[in-house]
């Protein structure tokens, strides 16, 4: 069964058992008629800017900052992953999936990862993942992204201030948990067993 | 520094603009492309931000958020995190959409410019699906043994979650 459903299940049971025994069970009514239209209002106002930064974005891969960002990346990325890179179609596609996860480009950053991550399967052992295939979904699982798009727009919509004044943060947070991932790579590709 | 943050998002835009007609690109063709396609993205989470959103106000309004947060306060506490943004870190590697509904409900409920509106808001901007993707590059490749690679992608999430804090301490 797919996680979702279970958390839904899971969490409208909670809700009913947790609201009898706490005595909540009155706000429990008014609470369950609330979420949709909650949904509706975020769909509403941070809508339109959620599109206007996909439009933006596209603007800036049209204009090649993708492709210069993949380019910039190369010399990092042939460090990081020495032996995939020996194949120049995979350092394409590695370079290609970081630089679109930097500009927030989801839907191109995964097509090209996809891409790297199969090529790279085929170095190794089939159907065990070698050091750089890990750092690959390591890379991909801690988040890098120079314009968090969505979740400023989720604050503007909920009315900051500054929608944009997290970035420094983010950028921050980002950087050092890609560093933590690294590190926790070099340590764990050391002493896992094969 | 707020200056700064004032101004990215025009800057941004006008060097989007500028850069791409410059390089000879149909700059307004390309941008409502790009909204046309936010719009399919808005519109795909939108039944699931119905149906969690539900959820997450049934579990706010019963009582058990503030007993979770409660629970987890003690430890929270000693790392520096605000412990109201424990449901957000138990869902974040495992769902988008239910990160997405849990951190808009707290910035919603504690106002963006709070400091756990502002704690959620960075976790969830420096931070990704995790089991997700694990699950989409290791599937799309043929991999049954992922080794080392949940733990250490998960130790990055956890890092995250310990900055954003710190972070949103320090530098606001």
């Amino acid at each position: 069964m797919n996680k979702l459903s279970i958390f839904v299940a899971a969490a409208l049971g909670i809700s009913i058992v947790f609201g009898i025994l706490s005595g909540n069970y009155l706000n429990l009514g008014s609470a369950s008629l609330e979420g949709a239209g909650a949904a509706a209002e975020f769909v509403l106002s941070a809508g339109g800017l959620i599109c206007l930064w996909s439009g933006v974005l596209n603007v800036m891969r049209r204009a090649g900052l993708t492709d210069a960002l993949a380019r910039l990346l190369r010399p990092i990325l042939r460090r990081l992953f020495p032996a995939a890179s020996r194949d120049g179609e995979t350092l394409a596609a590695l370079s290609a999936n970081v630089s679109a996860n930097l500009l927030g480009l989801g839907n191109a950053a995964t097509p090209m990862g996809i891409k790297a991550a199969q090529r790279m399967a085929r170095l190794g052992e089939p159907g065990v993942a070698g050091r750089e295939l890990c750092l690959l979904v390591v890379l991909n699982t801690a988040s890098i992204q120079l314009l968090p798009t969505t979740v400023a727009a989720l604050r503007a919509a909920e009315g900051a201030a500054l929608p944009f004044d997290i970035l420094p943060a983010v950028w921050l947070c980002s950087a050092g948990s890609v560093c933590a991932g690294l590190l926790a790579a070099g340590i764990l590709g050391r002493v896992w067993p094969r | 520094m707020s200056a700064a943050a004032a101004l990215i998002p025009a800057l941004v835009m006008a060097c989007a603009a500028i850069c791409g007609a410059v390089r000879g690109v149909d700059v307004f063709a390309a941008m409502t492309e790009g909204v046309a396609e936010g719009l399919r993205v808005v519109l795909r989470i939108f039944p699931s931000l119905v149906v969690l959103l539900t959820c997450v106000g049934m579990l706010r309004a019963s009582g058990a958020l503030e007993a979770l947060t409660a629970a987890l306060a003690p430890l929270l506490g000693l790392l520096g995190i605000p412990p109201e943004t424990a449901p957000l870190m138990l869902l974040r590697p495992v769902s988008g959409s239910g990160a997405l509904a849990v951190a808009g409900e707290l910035i919603a409920r504690y106002g963006p410019d709070s400091s756990v509106g502002r704690t959620a808001a960075v976790m969830l901007g420096s931070t990704e699906t995790t089991f997700y993707v694990v699950a989409v590059y290791f599937g799309a490749a043929g991999i049954k043994r992922t080794r080392w690679a949940v733990p250490a992608a998960l130790c990055a999430d956890f890092s995250g979650f310990l900055l954003s804090s710190l972070a949103v301490r320090w530098l606001m």
